[in-house]
């Protein structure tokens, strides 16, 4: 598992977390990608948006949805907490591709690996080509990495 | 001709905070040099070294794209909205 240093954490509860494996999985094996907004770092939304690609590889949000998403917040005094995509056949780490196009430092990259049969979610910053990692908690708890070696 | 714009928040630095704020253009590419004018370094992230529209900004018209209007081109009109996001993308 590709590592980076960590700073802060992601808070997720359950429901949000379900909700995001549940969006990965349906449109499986292509990558699916969203929005998640709140306030004080707590998840109050979740935006599916369409991956204009449609791609096993690749994600861009769909201009309109993402526009919709953003003047949503906008109007419910809403921050953007995390943006997060799938990656279905590869680990819950931010690709080259993920790096070389992240344009809102402010937000948390979420990241939902499909890789296993049990799903990974990892989160990071990704500011001037930069990764850390945030540590994802589901309701207060560290997660843990579910293809970990048995300690 | 008064334009009104929604600055993203990952934008503002360049706006000093604000979240709308008001152009004058009868044409995108008017608009878009006259937010260069008032806020210098928003309008040059819009577009990219040629004067193209950035590839990985979205600029909307009335919540539409504008590569599906006139691009830089587009008519604007009294009272127009232009919304700006970053394009969210990866692999």
């Amino acid at each position: 598992m590709t590592r980076a240093e960590i700073h802060g954490r992601l808070d997720l509860d359950r429901d949000t977390w379900d909700e995001i494996v549940a969006h990965a999985r349906s449109d499986f094996p292509f990558e699916v990608c969203g929005l998640l907004a709140g306030r004080d770092g707590q998840i109050e939304q979740i935006y599916r948006i369409p991956n204009a690609a449609r791609s096993m590889t690749y994600y861009s949000m769909d201009p309109k949805a993402m526009l919709h998403a953003f003047n949503d917040m906008d109007d419910h005094d809403l921050d953007l907490i995390a943006i997060y995509h799938s990656h279905t056949h590869t680990e819950a780490f931010p690709s080259p591709t993920d790096v070389e196009l992240a344009t809102y430092p402010d937000a948390a990259y979420l990241i939902c690996s499909l890789q296993h049969d049990e799903p990974h979610l990892r989160a990071f910053d990704i500011v001037d080509g930069r990764i850390t990692e945030r540590l994802v908690h589901l309701d207060g708890e560290p997660v843990a990495d579910p293809a970990a070696d048995p300690a | 001709m008064s334009i009104e714009v929604r600055v993203p928040t990952v934008l503002r630095t360049h706006t000093d905070g604000e979240k709308r704020v008001t152009v004058e253009g009868a044409t995108l590419a008017e608009a878009i040099d006259d937010l260069e004018a008032r806020y210098p370094g928003l309008g040059d992230r819009l577009r990219d070294d040629e004067g193209n529209l950035a590839r990985f900004v979205n600029v909307y018209v009335n919540d539409e794209d504008v590569r599906f209007l006139g691009g830089q081109q587009t008519e604007l009109a009294d009272g127009d909205q232009i919304a700006i996001l970053p394009a969210v993308a990866g692999g």
